[in-house]
């Protein structure tokens, strides 16, 4: 073998990194100019069923936005951290945004801690920051620069009692999980429930990944008095309830599950026994059942067949939080006519009328979620599927 | 008196299912003294690759062959790749090595399989059989059964059988087990493909109470081990006793304090047993080997 100077291959890769970046450094100047939007998803790790929708929703829709001719004149570059549901990599991933990727608006956060943690960072920044977690917390009290998507536990808790209200079941026992989604919707039933003149007998709870709740339903079975039962919590807890629920012979009571267990696998899971159990949900999981004269039923269809076409997997409510999201933003950026972080940011607020995934999002100064209780649909279990609830029934 | 028996019913089915997953624990820990913590690993084996291969058409009896076979050779694998390797470690290098083998089979099993929960058809149905007033799934049966023949076959196995013997010996003492002609490397890896195949029967029968998806290991691992140190590491019966003991304080600390400290005083009894008999209830005598 002859010999070769290490210096030649040192020069070699050397040029090659050189044409490499020297085309990166090119490439903008010929193509359009671009505008840059940032996410940082938990796309991986314990919260990946969020991120995971949330990340391929976001990349379809910029695709499809792209290809329509772009946002004001121009392009949408994304750019997505995956930060393994972990707030400290979410908090470094955020400064990265603001810093390296200089982005004009960010639309991530797949779980509460991790949108918490990067909260100081885009509003210090001064860039809008448009969350897909779930709690209230996001956005009360409401922050100058940052807006929330999916619905909250508290209303999902508001949709429930109405309901109850509408059926005269105002004696009720609640089963939670403890994990972070059972507790604190926990909380907030309790906090509204006296609002609906609800009365709650008894409360049980269970770990998250207990795999008996006999005991506990024992327990709210022997209290007389109990009209309804509500079970806020998530994963496969509820599925667990409702069996145990059936197995008890306590299926003449009114069962009430959460938004958290709002999607097919919890039929699958729950089996017979989930027949006539109420829970609140969005649109998108009944997209094909709501009446053509729903303002929604366009957008959830649209967005079902879209997904499922490029996925091949079940449409979920989580990706539909990144499609409100991003949409909500590039209307914004559309009717400002700028990529102007503050201009988008006063525009976001003024959002009306947004029909998204999640519901109709009206926004304002002091309501940056900009949802009401019609966001939910109250929908029964009957045969294996979904049921609308009629209003008042 | 019916919340009585409905609480000890739910306690004994909680306790089957911690009793078949302690049950895995013993072989491997007879034979090595390391307490394998993949364990909780080949229950969730058992119960995903039954769900995956009868989702795929294949029948159920099949299907839970398929996985009690796949279990069998993840356990023998694991053995020869990342224990035997490490021979002549301490068992507590040994113990943390099957940690480090936990972490990484629920990892593969994310991306082998999926991040769902999965359910399998109870055995008999679902009809809840009335008992003393208390409604009982009728799969509670099939796990205390499992327990039961378990326990069974690996007394006879232990005690009465040469094998057996030379796992115990294995145990006792490694240098003189070789030194009589027990080939120590083939009693080990039995151990650890035993306790495999207990570890997938045990998630083929749980599964249709607990559903089953690629992290419930961990947390009937834990559960599992805990029943294992109240009855007495090593002792099949102490496996079983400490696992039905375990559900039913869990049942009656729910049923009667409060649903919300139940962990807590499942554990505060089982320390207070471990302060007094250190070796659990039906354990070993600890003697010391220099």
């Amino acid at each position: 073998m002859p010999y070769r100077s290490p210096i030649r291959h040192i020069i070699a890769a050397g040029a090659f990194a050189l044409s490499v970046s020297g085309l990166s450094i090119c490439s903008p100047a010929f193509a359009q100019q671009t505008v840059k939007i940032g996410s940082v998803l938990s796309v991986t790790g314990p919260a990946s069923f969020l991120g995971e929708p949330e990340d391929k929703t976001l990349r379809m829709y910029v695709e499809k936005i792209n290809a329509a001719g772009g946002v004001a004149g121009k392009k949408i570059e994304l750019v997505i951290y995956d930060d393994g549901g972990d707030a400290n990599k979410a908090r470094t991933f955020a400064t990265r945004l603001i810093e390296d990727d200089k982005v004009v608006a960010m639309v991530g956060g797949s779980t509460t801690g991790t949108t918490m943690a990067m909260i100081p960072v885009f509003e210090d920044a001064q860039v809008p920051f448009i969350s897909l977690a779930g709690a209230i917390d996001v956005i009360d009290p409401v922050r100058k620069y940052v807006f929330k998507t999916p619905h909250t536990d508290k209303m999902a808790c508001e949709k429930i009692f109405e309901n109850l209200k509408q059926r005269n079941l105002t004696k009720i026992a609640m089963i939670s999980g403890t994990d972070g989604f059972g507790a604190s919707m926990r909380a907030q039933c309790v906090k509204v429930a006296p609002t609906y003149d609800v009365e709650i007998l008894t409360e049980e709870t269970y770990g998250p990944r207990d795999s008996d709740m006999t005991v506990q339903l024992t327990k709210i079975k022997g209290v007389a008095g109990i009209q309804a039962v509500v079970n806020p919590g998530f994963g496969q807890g509820p599925a667990i309830v409702t069996r145990n629920f059936a197995q008890l012979g306590m299926s003449a009571t009114p069962l009430y599950q959460s938004h958290g267990v709002a999607s097919k696998s919890f039929i699958e899971l729950a089996g017979a026994a989930a027949e006539g159990v109420r829970l609140p949900a969005a649109a998108l999981l009944v997209g094909d059942k709501l009446p053509d004269s729903d303002p929604q039923k366009k957008v959830v269809v649209d967005y079902k067949q879209a997904y499922e076409a490029t996925t091949k997997q079940p449409v979920s409510t989580f990706g539909g939080h990144a499609y409100d999201g991003l949409f909500i933003l590039v209307d914004a950026m559309k009717r400002a006519d700028s990529t102007d972080a503050k201009k988008v940011r006063d525009e976001i607020e003024k959002t009306k009328g947004f029909v998204g995934t999640g519901g109709i999002v009206t926004m304002s100064p002091t309501d940056h979620l900009g949802l009401d209780l019609t966001a939910f649909k109250m929908l029964e279990i009957k045969d294996g599927d979904w049921t609308l609830v009629r209003p008042g029934g | 008196m019916p919340e009585f028996f409905q609480f000890l019913v739910s306690g004994l089915t909680v306790g089957a299912v911690y009793a078949l997953v302690a049950l895995g624990f013993t072989l491997v820990y007879s034979a090595s003294d390391v307490v394998n913590f993949a364990q909780g690993e080949f229950v969730m084996l058992g119960g995903m690759v039954t769900v995956f291969v009868s989702t795929a058409g294949v029948p159920l009896p099949l299907a839970a062959l398929i996985a009690v076979g796949v279990s069998i050779v993840i356990g023998l694998l694991l053995y020869w790749l990342a224990i035997a390797p490490a021979r002549g470690a301490s068992a507590i290098s040994l113990i943390i090595i099957t940690i480090g083998a936990s972490i990484f089979l629920r990892g593969a099993a994310q991306i082998v399989f999926d991040k769902q929960f999965h359910k399998l058809p109870s055995f008999s149905g679902d009809t809840p059989v009335n008992l003393f007033g208390a409604a009982v799934q009728p799969q509670s049966f099939w796990v205390l059964g499992g327990a039961a023949v378990i326990v069974l076959l690996l007394y006879v196995f232990l005690e009465r059988t040469l094998l057996g013997k030379a796992v115990l010996a294995t145990a006792a003492n490694r240098l003189a087990a070789r030194l009589v002609g027990i080939n120590t490397a083939t009693i080990m890896a039995l151990a650890f493909g035993g306790s495999a195949a207990i570890g997938g029967i045990a998630g083929i029968l749980i599964t249709p109470i607990t559903l089953t998806s690629y992290d419930v290991g961990t947390q009937l691992a834990l559960k599992g081990f805990a029943a294992a140190m109240l009855g007495g590491m090593g002792n099949p019966l102490g496996a079983v006793v400490g696992g039905l003991l375990l559900g039913s304080l869990e049942a009656f600390g729910a049923g009667y304090i409060s649903s919300t400290y139940k962990d807590a005083f499942a554990f505060i009894v089982i320390l207070v047993v471990l302060f007094t008999a250190p070796q659990g209830l039906f354990g070993r005598r600890a003697v010391e080997r220099v």
